[in-house]
């Protein structure tokens, strides 16, 4: 047997018994480095003859090849094997609960008046606020509620004691009773065309299963030369649709009265209570809705605004009424108690912002 | 107000049936709230006979009946009725139909081995009444195989319409069969008007002091009438609407009152002293009401008097003591006119509900007491005998004729949908308008004294659209004027939406809490204490009750008390926020609205990977949630300034005050024991108020963010212990820090504050890393060096720092 042979099957040998990295290593240098045995071969080439020197030259090279390929054969499968048990002492216990962190919800008033001025704002509406302290002329007078309006009274109207220096009804401080208030400021404050929803605070005194002495309201205002009734049912239509999600919504609209506007109308919506439970769209059913109507002559007067030359449309509807609707809320009354089950239950998740593009 | 079909026929002319009748009501505008067919409910019981009655084979109290229901065959049935017997005529309940009066459904059955084919059934079965000791035992001539309704007065439907408080005209029956006509639902009835012969002078007169009060009264003696119940028609067109008989003379005025709206009162003439007087009360004057109870008048309640005092009050109830009985032989009419707005003031100040109110209230026909009067005359002799004597006439007729200049091409500009004139001016007159058209343009249009509420032509607008039809107004959807340039919402508003979902994502649920609170708590919760003249301007003087009788100065307690309910019902460490209203005053400017949270009891849950997960709340909590609240608008957390000076319901040594220079933007910090206990809640808790609306407005303009210009040299950070006072701010020492080099200094991390074990008494360490970023070039050491030596120097002039070894 040659010595490059013998040096092989040797080699071959030691590589096959390593069974670690270490080792390995120890091999790779004892064969292949500065001193290992095939470099020392490798250096023997420099004092042979030609002829000799070839023949040898590719036995040599052809043993660092073959040795070179079982050391590396040798290292991936070494090394493969030294990460498998590696990884089989890193055991974790993947069932153990973690923290995802708390998050809380929206409530369900606000994620209703996000989705509505969503709508509205499509329609060119833009958003009012006004104060929750009012005065009699903007929650009555102004809107053409006759002095002796029984809503006046002490039954619906939550009075703060009158103001100081002034007398009868100017003196009077209320808590707003509808957000209509702030369709007067507006009107008073702006130059038609106006186009407005107003959300908010209102109040009446009134305190059972169906009322609470605070509610919501969201009111609406558009005022120029030329919107007429046609304009009032589709704007309401349409907001009623996207709101609902019902395409085929059945609505209707009845004359009512209201003192604020001539005509007037309250609108309804179709719905199914066929099976117990209450499902908005068609059915033999109705809901009535929203108040709305034509701004009466006297209350564009009473703001500053000629109606002779302008007039518009109003509409009112209450939050809390539509959110149930929408949101099968069973109770008013749990709207405000701050329960932290309900909140969780009906709120809505803080990164669900209502947008027209998703669908409300 | 509610009605019955057959009566609405008595002043309508019609084929509509029911259905037809109540789609039209609604959309008119009376709206129908309810209608209650009950020959619907009693359309499977008919009349039948019983042919046979035997023993039972295997029961003693019961029989085997052979019916007929009057096709001829005949069904077996069995019955336990003592009074079941061959020959009577009874009602019959087939299989299938539904009994009311025992929520049932008929099957056919084998009582005691013997089949029964339905029911005879009792009163009580049928809900006509509590009679039930033996089946309804009809006249014998009675027909067999006819619908029970009809025989019980049961096929009259009663319609409930909701009257909108305008509609005056419609609390009347005829006032609804006239909008049905001019709908074309059929032709309204003549209403004849009889002429009443007088058979004497009337000699009670009648003297009307207040003439605003009561412009008109008329008054008539009858005399010779026999009282006593009514005939079974009128009797069941009231009881139909749910009012109870009483005696014909009574029954008369509330068959005048719903059929005609024409309210009037009867009085036991002989029991009148002298004469009528109306005249508004004084104070301390009583009635004795018919409605069984006694009034203490006020001043100024019209009343009907006699010589001897008051006898009612009027268009409301009258008095006993005058009130017609059945000995009753002389009956003096009073048919008059009462000012609606004083109507209603006294009702309401007395909390009296009747049928005479609710019309004088809304305002009856000022045109219709001649005529009401000879109507009822007509039909008091009719009913009662007598012979009538003159009418006194006192006042007169309350003016009502007005002119409205009506342009009707006013009815396509505001109501949208193309009506001839021609259509416009039938419409008018059917509803009893005078209208003085003449081609000429305005039209002068006078609405018929039965109308009140209309005022303008807008009104003239809505009559013409509703009996038109609202249906067939066009919808036409809204476009924007333009595209969306600018937000719907006013910043302020943005700011709100924002921080509230940044808030709800911190693991804060949103409440919304009433925007009044108890006054005795609000006064520990005001930031500047106020004077009691505030505390009174801001305290309802009709609270529904005193838990909530003033308008809050904070949202803080509404949401601990309700963390505290929460808690009581075994759900504690609430989390709760509300951006909601604040009132420091009633003027618009001290109403504002604070972002406002608090953390209850603990936070987290226990984690068996932290011992820190479950802890309980403190300060720094309630400045993170103000911290992030204040982020969410734009405002970053290191442009604020902190100050220990929050009010008076927080902890003073753990809160602050969160300051923009002058501007206080916020509190935060854990709740004033005391505060807490004044709420009745058990602490800890902390809270923040943020007030979103002082945050500076953003300057920038356009949409283009800053150029970044991100350092092409990687940051370096250095760490530094510092040894101060306990009372030592980190702020301070921050601040410092930073002010050593604005260029370089990044930003700096406190990354442990320490005293106790190894520390002097008094002294603690404030551990922080200094984080420079190099822009122009790499820092050498020994610039590095120079820095950090800077810093140390400038922390311990500022704050008498050492350097911890």
């Amino acid at each position: 047997m040659s010595a490059v042979a013998h040096l092989q099957s040797e080699l071959e040998t030691k590589i096959s018994a390593a069974n670690d990295l270490d080792t390995l290593e120890k091999i790779r240098v004892e064969a292949l480095g500065k001193k290992g045995a095939i470099t020392a071969l490798m250096s023997n080439l420099g004092g042979m003859q030609p002829e000799e020197r070839k023949s040898f030259g590719a036995e040599v090279n052809k043993l660092k090849d073959n040795v070179s390929r079982l050391l590396e054969e040798k290292f991936t499968t070494l090394k493969a094997g030294a990460i498998s048990a590696r990884l089989e002492k890193e055991k974790l216990d993947m069932t153990l609960p973690v923290s995802t962190g708390a998050k809380g919800k929206i409530h369900p008033i606000s994620q209703t008046i996000d989705e509505m001025i969503a709508i509205f704002a499509d329609m060119g509406f833009t958003v009012a606020e006004g104060p929750d302290v009012e005065d009699d002329f903007h929650n009555f007078t102004a809107l053409n509620f006759p002095p002796e309006h029984p809503a006046r009274a002490m039954h619906d109207t939550f009075y703060l004691p009158d103001a100081e220096g002034k007398t009868g009804l100017d003196a009077k401080r209320l808590l707003r009773t509808h957000t209509s208030t702030v369709q007067v400021r507006t009107m008073q404050n702006q130059k038609p065309p106006i186009r407005i929803i107003i959300p908010g605070r209102t109040y009446r005194s009134d305190y059972d299963m169906t009322h609470t002495p605070m509610f919501h309201q969201l009111e609406g205002l558009v005022i120029d030369k030329n919107t007429h009734m046609g304009h009032l049912k589709g704007c309401l239509i349409d907001f009623c649709k996207a709101f609902f999600g019902v395409d085929e919504l059945p609505t209707r609209f009845r004359p009512s009265f209201f003192p604020f506007t001539e005509p007037s109308a309250e609108m309804d919506i179709g719905c199914d209570r066929s099976g117990g439970g209450l499902k908005i769209g068609a059915g033999s059913g109705w809901l009535e809705i929203l108040g709305c109507g034509m701004v009466h002559p006297n209350v564009l007067k009473n703001c500053g605004i000629d109606p002779n030359e302008y007039q518009g449309f109003a509409f009112g509807m209450g939050i809390e009424r539509v959110a149930m609707l929408k949101y099968g809320i069973p109770d008013l009354r749990t709207f405000f108690e701050g329960d932290t089950r309900w909140l969780e239950h009906y709120g809505f998740d803080p990164l669900d912002r209502p947008n027209l593009a998703t669908g409300l | 107000m509610k009605f019955t079909l057959s009566w609405l026929k008595e002043h309508l002319d019609t084929q509509a049936d029911l259905d037809t009748v109540s789609k039209t009501l609604t959309s008119v505008g009376l709206e129908v709230e309810g209608i209650e067919d009950r020959a619907k409910t009693y359309a499977p019981f008919k009349t039948a006979k019983v042919v046979s009655a035997e023993r039972h084979p295997d029961a003693d109290k019961l029989q085997v009946l052979m019916v007929d229901p009057g096709d001829g065959k005949h069904l077996q049935v069995v019955c336990g009725a003592p009074n079941a017997r061959a020959g009577m005529v009874g009602v019959f309940a087939p299989e299938g139909s539904y009994i009311p009066g025992l929520d049932v459904t008929l099957k056919k059955s084998k009582i005691r081995g013997v089949e029964s084919n339905g029911m005879m059934v009792s009163e009580r079965e049928m809900m006509l009444s509590d009679e039930h000791k033996g089946i309804i035992d009809l006249p014998a001539d009675t027909p067999i195989g006819v619908p029970m309704a009809p025989l019980f007065g049961l096929d009259d439907p009663v319609i409930e319409i909701n009257l909108t408080p305008n509609r005056a005209d419609c609390a009347g029956i005829r006032g609804i069969a006239r909008d049905l006509a001019a709908k074309g639902l059929g032709t309204l009835k003549p209403l004849t008007i009889p002429s009443i012969k007088d058979d004497f002078k009337t000699p009670i007169g009648v003297d009307i002091k207040d003439t605003k009060a009561c412009p008109q009264f008329l008054g008539r003696l009858i005399k010779g009438v026999k009282n006593g119940p009514s005939p079974e028609w009128l009797q069941t067109r009231l009881k139909s609407i749910g009012l109870r008989p009483i005696s014909v003379l009574v029954d008369i005025t509330n068959y005048f009152t719903i059929g005609l709206n024409r309210p009037l009162h009867v009085f036991d003439a002989d029991k009148i002293k002298g004469n009528i007087h109306v005249r508004l009360s004084t104070k301390g004057e009583t009635l004795s009401a018919l409605n069984d109870k006694t009034y203490e008048l006020a001043d100024g309640m019209t009343v009907v008097c006699d010589d001897s005092g008051v006898l009612g009050l009027g268009g409301i109830v009258g008095g006993t003591f005058t009130g017609v009985s059945e000995t009753t032989t002389n009956v003096y009419l009073e048919c008059a006119f009462f000012d609606s707005v004083r109507t209603a003031m006294t009702g309401r100040a007395l909390q009296i509900n009747s049928d005479a109110r609710y019309r004088f209230e809304r305002g009856i026909d000022p045109a219709f007491l001649e005529d009401g009067v000879a109507l009822a005359t007509k039909m008091i002799i009719d009913l009662c005998g007598g012979s009538a004597g003159s009418v006194v006439n006192a006042g007169a007729q309350s003016a009502w004729k007005r002119e409205i200049a009506f342009n009707p091409d006013q009815t396509e500009k505001l109501a949208g949908i193309h009506l001839s004139h021609q259509e416009q001016h039938h419409i008018l007159l059917a509803l009893g308008f005078t209208v003085d058209a003449h081609n000429m343009i305005p039209w002068k249009v006078t609405p018929p004294s039965w109308r009140p509420d209309i005022e303008g032509s807008a009104d003239l607008v809505e009559e013409v659209t509703r009996i038109h039809g609202f249906d067939s107004i066009l919808a036409v959807s809204m476009k924007r004027d333009s595209a969306m340039t600018q937000s719907a919402m006013s910043l302020d508003l943005e700011r709100r939406v924002d921080t509230r979902r940044a808030l709800a994502a911190r693991g804060l649920n949103e409440a919304i809490t009433w925007s009044f609170m108890k006054s005795d708590q609000a006064v520990s919760f005001e930031a500047v204490p106020m004077n009691d003249n505030k505390r009174a301007s801001l305290t309802l003087t009709n609270a529904i009750s005193s838990e909530m009788d003033r308008m809050r100065p904070s949202v803080l307690p509404n949401l601990l008390q309700a963390a505290q309910r929460n808690a009581d019902r075994g759900f504690p460490n609430a989390a709760l926020f509300e951006i909601g209203p604040v009132f420091n005053g009633t003027d618009p400017s001290e109403q504002f609205f604070a972002a406002s949270g608090i953390r209850h009891g603990a936070m987290g849950e226990r984690d068996w990977s932290s011992k820190d997960a479950h802890r309980a709340v403190s300060a720094y909590d309630a400045k993170a949630d103000a911290l992030a609240a204040l982020e969410a608008c734009g405002m970053a957390a290191t442009k604020v300034q902190i100050t220990t000076d929050a009010p008076s319901y927080y902890h003073p040594g753990r809160s602050a005050t969160i300051r923009q220079g002058k501007e206080i933007l916020g509190w935060f910090g854990e709740i004033h024991p005391s505060a807490l206990e004044v709420l009745d809640v058990k602490g800890p808790a902390c809270g923040f108020e943020v007030f979103l609306s002082k945050i500076p407005a953003p300057k920038k303009t356009g949409t283009a963010k800053t150029l970044l210009k991100p350092s092409a040299f990687q940051p370096i950070s250095r760490d530094f212990a510092f040894i101060v006072n306990e009372d030592v701010a980190a702020d301070s020492i921050i601040r410092t820090a930073a002010g050593v080099s604005r260029e370089l200094v990044e930003r700096i991390e406190v990354f442990d504050v320490y005293a106790g074990k190894g520390m002097e008494p008094g002294k603690k360490s404030v551990a922080i890393t200094v984080i420079l970023q190099p822009r122009e070039k790499t820092l050498t050491d020994a610039e590095i060096e120079g820095i950090g030596s800077s810093i140390v120097k400038a922390v311990a002039e500022k704050t008498g720092a050492t350097l911890r070894s």
